[in-house]
């Protein structure tokens, strides 16, 4: 009956306008502005330090915007305190209270409003039964698990029935396994409570798996918001095609425009590629190419449209899987995944190899900051 | 404890495990347990050394209740059903030393909160030098200056009636107000800085997520802060009262002429009264009763004495 808990619950709209944020010089925010629908799953994905979790706090009310307006439900949060907007936030460290029991934990918010035991206890032991851990409210936190705590800390934050959740990385301290089987956890809990989620990551892992929508920051700028396919397939600029999952850069200055296509002359050779960007590239325009190791293909005798041979300098084998890094004779590096159906055969370290890669499955992109490895 | 010390020794070396074993054992043994043996064993011991020196050793000198049964009822010839003067002194003393608790730590929990949670780098460092500075002036010296702060024509007293508030001078001295001050003054920083340590390794979140979930400021000190900072609290407490109940010179330069300490009476009996065994006994009774009280206070606030060593 967990599915019962939210059913009356309702889930607000998030409208960043215009929103600057400004530590004395430092600009950790730069003229954000978006709208998170209800019921949405958005996440803000970039590097540490690209002001994602600013925009969290400029949201939850710990951070007043220096400029910019932070509309939630269409209203203006100016002057409202975080205890009075209808979001809760989950912690990176979840902020457990060590020393209340799992169940005081979770009813903390209906403490806070006077709702007397009897009542707090009911609705912790739903919300308990809704994030998976029935019987477990007379625990102390120290004795839950990394997984389970992060069940408790939703729990938590949903117990003050928040339009909006707010997540600030809360997956990061688990280990690998435990953070994949909670991602699924986290979308089903969402859907189920049908509220907004607004997720702050770095792992494109991540935000390419819960969200519908996805932001991509950097220093502070919004580069791309889009769903999961349009940001890893169409990619706008540099930064987000080196960010979001991986990809071998060619940078090189554009030859030839045609349509939907270009031909960009590069140390490594002439390649032909898409062009991803709304923003227009001419001919004679500095440029790179993007290839994700997973388009590149061994040539086996068969034509590429666009070819190169390179010297096999590292191998990595991963059941599925072989890894590949190779030197082109210009001097880039190039990884590529090879699917292992069982008749990949083991090339040598040293050997050269004929690779090549379809024009559609790269992509061209004006010059710009990549993401730092 | 075999393996401990094999393990001990095997790590320093035996010279330096002698040492560092013997120094500590001597310190324990020299400064701790054999003064309060000796006080001990003087309380239960008739005073001879005053009243028959050749008594002492003899067969009339056994151990005795005589200087505790004192304390209780008084010389023979006292006319109450108790030792009016000494049994009074002794509770007024351990309430007061409470009440000088309860007021600092009503004073320093937010102060150390403020250290611990809000003040941050140089304004943090200035602040504690600032509390830390005024101690280098010693403590009767200290105490001398309350007198001339709170004395009848003393700077408190000036201003108020210059401000024409008061018209006829208040005598805070008689009013025991400067000894208050001056008691609860002189251990503030053992207050601060047990409750600053332990407030300064609560997590920031821990706070804002309680302030998220809608807390007012007193639910998230009630519930969050002072939770977590009990161990701090109690061993802040533990020590302001120990110290006030048993101070010597602030009751006696800051007392009121009709308001005795107890430490006051155990001092005459040392002193001027040249009766140690009877001095022993009050001073045993003043630690045994502290010490009850500290222990039983800890239990209704249910705190482990494993906790304040943290």
């Amino acid at each position: 009956m967990a599915f019962m808990v939210y059913s009356h619950s309702m889930s607000a709209d998030v409208q960043l306008d215009n929103v600057w944020v400004q530590f004395g010089d430092f600009v950790a925010v730069r003229d954000a502005s978006l709208t998170i629908e209800g019921g949405e799953f958005f996440s803000f994905l970039g590097p540490s330090g690209c002001g994602k979790t600013t925009l969290l706090r400029a949201i939850s009310g710990f951070q007043a915007p220096s400029q910019g307006r932070v509309l939630i439900g269409g209203k203006d949060m100016a002057g409202i305190g975080p205890n009075r907007r209808p979001t809760a936030l989950i912690f990176q460290n979840l902020a457990l209270f060590p020393l209340m029991r799992v169940w005081e934990n979770i009813s903390f918010a209906l403490e806070v409003k006077g709702v007397d035991k009897t009542a707090r206890r009911k609705k912790a032991d739903e919300l308990l039964e809704l994030v998976a851990l029935p019987g477990q409210g007379d625990k102390m936190v120290h004795e839950l698990s990394g997984g389970q705590k992060q069940r408790v800390a939703v729990a938590r934050a949903l117990c003050a029935e928040p339009e909006v959740l707010l997540l600030d990385e809360p997956l990061s301290a688990l280990d690998l396994k435990l953070r994949q089987h909670m991602r699924t956890e986290l979308r089903a809990i969402q859907q189920r409570a049908g509220i907004t989620f607004i997720y702050i990551t770095h792992d494109q892992g991540e935000a390419l798996t819960m969200s519908d929508r996805i932001a991509v920051m950097r220093q502070g700028v919004i580069d791309q918001i889009g769903d999961g396919t349009t940001v890893y397939d169409h990619p706008q600029t540099a930064f987000v095609a080196s960010f979001v999952g991986e990809n071998n850069v060619f940078s090189g200055r554009v030859a030839e425009v045609s349509g939907k296509t270009a031909t960009v002359e590069t140390q490594a050779g002439r390649f032909g590629a898409r062009l991803s960007s709304t923003a227009p590239i001419t001919s004679g325009d500095e440029a790179i190419v993007f290839v994700r190791p997973e388009s590149i293909r061994l040539a086996d005798g068969v034509a590429h449209e666009n070819s190169l041979t390179a010297e096999l300098i590292q191998q990595e084998f991963e059941g599925h899987f072989w890894h590949l890094v190779l030197r082109t004779e210009s001097g880039d590096q190039v990884r590529m995944s090879v699917m292992n159906d069982g008749s990949t055969g083991v090339h040598d370290i040293g050997s050269r190899i004929n690779i090549g890669f379809s024009a559609q499955s790269a992509i061209v992109l004006a010059r710009g900051e990549l993401a730092a490895d | 404890m075999l393996g401990w010390l094999r393990w001990f020794l095997a790590r320093n070396g035996v010279a330096l495990s002698v040492y560092m074993l013997g120094a500590v054992a001597l310190w324990v043994i020299i400064m701790i347990v054999l003064p309060q043996l000796f006080m001990l064993d003087f309380s239960f011991r008739h005073n001879w050394q005053q009243m028959d020196p050749s008594k002492m050793g003899g067969p009339e000198d056994v151990y005795t209740l005589v200087n505790y049964h004192f304390l209780a009822y008084g010389s023979p010839n006292n006319p109450d059903p108790f030792n009016v003067v000494d049994v009074t002194v002794f509770f007024r003393t351990i309430i007061a030393a409470v009440f000088v608790t309860i007021f600092d730590l009503a004073i320093c929990y937010p102060i150390a909160y403020y250290l611990a949670q809000v003040a941050r780098g140089g304004k943090a460092r200035l602040l504690v030098l600032s509390l830390i500075i005024p101690f280098w002036v010693n403590e009767l010296l200290r105490a001398f200056a309350f007198r001339i702060l709170f004395g009848e024509e003393g700077t408190i007293n000036a201003m108020l009636m210059g401000l024409g508030i008061l018209s006829q001078p208040i005598d805070f001295v008689r009013e025991d107000v400067a000894l208050y001050a001056g008691l609860g003054y002189a251990y503030i920083l053992l207050m601060i800085f047990p409750i600053y340590n332990v407030v300064e390794s609560l997590d920031k979140n821990q706070i804002e997520a309680a302030r998220d979930m809608g807390a007012s400021w007193l639910r998230i000190h009630r519930r969050v802060v002072i939770p977590f900072a009990k161990p701090g609290i109690t061993s802040g407490c533990t020590m302001v009262f120990m110290l006030s109940a048993g101070a010597l010179a602030a009751p006696q330069i800051l007392g009121g002429p009709s308001s005795l300490w107890f430490t006051q009476i155990i001092y005459q009996w040392f002193n001027t009264g040249s009766n140690w065994p009877r001095g022993s006994a009050y001073a045993i009774v003043l630690m045994l009763t502290c010490v009850l009280l500290v222990l039983a206070v800890m239990k209704i606030f249910k705190v482990k004495i494993g906790e304040i060593g943290r």
